[in-house]
């Protein structure tokens, strides 16, 4: 039984231009005691599932389809239906969130610290005072902040320190299901290294699941269960991570395998994916991806490729699969150093 | 002032007041920037990479003026900041621009993108209403948000994060400023997207000798958009040097912790933990003995019993500021 299952998503920003299709029709399920990571190019709707799933969305959103079955525990219950006041009780306990901007949770007028105990304190109204503080200052040394910091304000903390006190915050309340968005961007490595090892150990002591947004694919080989390939609205492939590192089928996920520079060896060109990015306000017909494939043929651009399964707990959609291992797609181009 | 760099940092410090008693009632100081030195050529980079909370932003921050120095200068083109008339140092302000490192917070929620971006050229009394659009346009397709009509008259909350990222970007750029400070410009961007920047950048680079500084924890990103790199560890550079001898041929401790720590994309590949104790550093009165010591793998009684190692030169541009690295231990 997954802690979440997302069926068939539809949520469209409406515009003056027309509607921006962010989310449309999306599918996963994330398990008990489960990291599922999702990768995807900026602007893609990553953020907007997320969102979606929280149901913490701007005015102009607007769900044109699907179900978000949230399992608390005892029962399940769809999050799209659900009333505002509803929705308050899953967040922070059930579902948390890490936000892509410090800014989205950290209110600049008031002491870091002070922050964290108010979300503790409104889940767990018997806490004492001296129990949040404890807890507090446990979690600012997980995320490695000195715990003298709790009575700073926003302002006074550097990049890094900010997404480190949302990460502590979005783990105040034990959630069931944590959602995190891009948490460790502002991070050097050593530092990321830390507190990738900290979430992970966390995550298997409470069985907690975890859905982890990167553009970083060497983070997400790192901590994710499986993989979710998202391009343009839509999810092209999901599979187990070895599988999504060692044999991607979808031709966007083999462009993106090889864009990745490193820092160790020759130092290689740099490659890109061909093409613009796709306009979510007209999104291209047939294949989303069509216009940038180079497999691509009059079939991509009249139809759209079903989200299907090809082998045990591999969904690719696409018409013209990759077979071969490790194969470099031609839609990948040099390009000056 | 024939040969005098572009840009000269000398002896930077910067001191934040630990205020409201915070770390227990004495006189304490944030000492988030200590002696920093570094030049910057025209039409060339630096790589200011280090451990998050050592100082780089403030440096940034700095330099374009937004925070006074506690001590040190600043010279441009030879001449020392702080000294520049009102118009030497509006002149200064289009010459040289900055990108924030959180696009959620730097750009102005009530603004559209068109707004935003052109509000440079506005200030700076350039270019007819068309033109400007015609340059924000331009800008906002090059960084690879297109079709870019679409999102001229977009607020910033209507935007994902690396599109904010991007047009905080066009923004900077769009005065083709002569020097600019990058805080972590590309952080937010998938690779593909991300090169496309960098190409973007290091084409302004080549056709008007742009100089960057460029922010960033990434060292791959540093190794394609960096001539040299300066690593920071607790308000000091700790190691100076070419890009690609920094990468290789690591002298200093903390660097080479840095670069085992890099992660590879690879499940079957676990990431190496980095030989480095303790936990993160704290830059609070910090002692006078080296900034690394407590964390150090490979200290010994010397470093314990001297005052912060100096810069020293090992190899021609490569310095490193470790007693053992260059042999005094
Ligand atoms: N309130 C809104 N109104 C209109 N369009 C929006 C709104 N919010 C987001 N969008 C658009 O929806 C698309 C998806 O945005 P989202 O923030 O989900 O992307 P993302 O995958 O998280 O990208 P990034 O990696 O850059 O953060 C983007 O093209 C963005 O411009
Ligand atoms: N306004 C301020 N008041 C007090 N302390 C500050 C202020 N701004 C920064 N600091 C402190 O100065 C130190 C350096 O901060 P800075 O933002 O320069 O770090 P950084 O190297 O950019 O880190 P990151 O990579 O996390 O962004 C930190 O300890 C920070 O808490
Ligand atoms: S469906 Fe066609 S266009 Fe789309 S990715 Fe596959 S081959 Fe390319
Ligand atoms: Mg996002
Ligand atoms: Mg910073």
């Amino acid at each position: 039984m997954p802690v979440l299952s997302v069926k068939n998503l539809v949520m469209h920003y409406r515009t003056k231009k027309g509607y921006v299709r962010a989310v449309d029709g999306v599918s996963f399920d994330v398990g008990v005691g489960e990291v599922l990571g999702i990768v995807g190019e900026s602007g893609c709707g990553k953020t907007s599932i997320s969102m979606a799933i929280l149901r913490l969305l701007p005015e102009n959103a607007e769900f044109r389809g699907g179900q978000v079955l949230f399992d608390n525990g005892n029962e399940t219950v769809d999050l799209v239906g659900l009333a505002d006041s509803a929705m308050q009780k899953y967040r922070w306990k059930g579902i948390s969130m890490i936000f892509q901007s410090a800014m989205n949770s950290l209110n600049p007028v008031y002491r870091v610290g002070d922050q964290i105990l108010e979300a503790m304190k409104r889940h767990y109204s018997e806490i004492s005072k001296e129990a949040a503080r404890k807890r507090v200052e446990e979690l600012f040394r997980l995320v490695g902040l000195d715990p003298k910091r709790m009575r700073q304000y926003p302002h006074q903390y550097s990049g890094g320190m900010k997404q480190r006190a949302v990460i502590a915050m979005a783990l105040a309340c034990d959630p069931r299901l944590v959602i995190a968005d891009e948490p460790t961007t502002a991070l050097d490595v050593i530092v990321q290294d830390r507190i990738m090892r900290e979430l992970k150990r966390i995550q298997k002591d409470l069985d907690m699941s975890m859905i982890y947004i990167s553009h970083d694919i060497a983070v997400i080989a790192e901590i994710s269960d499986r993989v979710a390939i998202m391009y343009a609205g839509k999810l092209v492939e999901l599979a187990d991570t070895l599988t999504i590192f060692e044999r991607p089928m979808h031709p966007y996920t083999n462009g993106l395998m090889n864009a990745f520079p490193s820092v160790v060896g020759q130092k290689r060109k740099l490659r890109t994916i061909q093409g613009e990015p796709p306009d979510l306000l007209k999104p291209p017909s047939g294949c989303r991806f069509a216009p940038r494939c180079s497999y691509a043929d009059g079939r991509c651009k009249e139809a759209d490729p079903e989200f299907r399964i090809l082998e045990e707990g591999h969904y690719v959609a696409c018409f013209h699969p990759v077979e071969k291992e490790g194969c470099l797609i031609k839609g990948v181009t040099e390009s000056a150093e | 002032m024939q040969n005098s760099p572009l840009m000269a940092v000398r002896s930077l410090k910067k001191h934040f007041d630990a205020e409201s008693k915070l770390f227990s009632k004495a006189k304490l100081f944030v000492h988030a920037v200590d002696e920093v030195s570094f030049d910057v050529e025209e039409g060339g980079s630096l790589g200011l990479v280090g451990e998050s909370g050592c100082g780089k932003t403030t440096t940034g921050r700095v330099i374009v003026q937004l925070e006074k120095p506690t001590s040190g200068e600043i010279l441009f083109k030879g001449r020392n900041i702080s000294e520049f008339n009102k118009s030497e140092q509006m002149k200064y302000h289009r010459e040289v621009q900055m990108v924030f490192q959180d696009p959620y917070e730097s750009l102005n929620p009530r603004m559209t993108v068109f707004e935003i971006i052109t509000e440079p050229l506005n200030i700076n009394g350039i270019g007819t209403r068309r033109q400007k659009e015609e340059r924000a346009r331009s800008f906002l397709n090059q960084v690879g948000i297109s079709p870019a009509e679409t999102f001229l008259s977009r607020y910033p909350h209507e935007l994902s994060g690396g599109q904010r990222q991007r047009v905080a970007i066009a923004r900077a750029l769009v005065l083709e400023p002569v020097f600019l400070v990058a805080d972590e410009p590309t952080s937010m961007l998938d690779v593909s997207v991300r090169t496309g920047v960098m190409e973007l950048m290091l084409k302004l680079q080549e056709e008007f000798k742009m100089s960057y500084l460029y922010i960033t924890h990434d060292l791959a990103v540093a190794r394609y958009m960096c001539h040299r790199i300066a690593v920071m560890y607790l308000g000091k550079i700790v190691e100076v040097g070419e890009t690609e001898e920094i990468l290789s041929n690591a002298q200093h401790p903390y660097t080479r912790a840095l670069l085992s720590a890099v992660s590879v994309p690879d499940p079957r590949v676990r990431r190496t933990q980095p030989a480095i104790k303790g936990d993160i550093s704290k830059p609070v009165n910090p002692l006078p003995e080296c900034r690394f010591l407590q964390r150090c793998p490979v200290a010994t009684d010397y470093c314990r019993q001297n005052p912060h190692p100096p810069l020293v030169e090992i190899d021609e541009g490569h310095l490193v500021s470790c007693y053992e690295a260059t042999d005094e231990a």
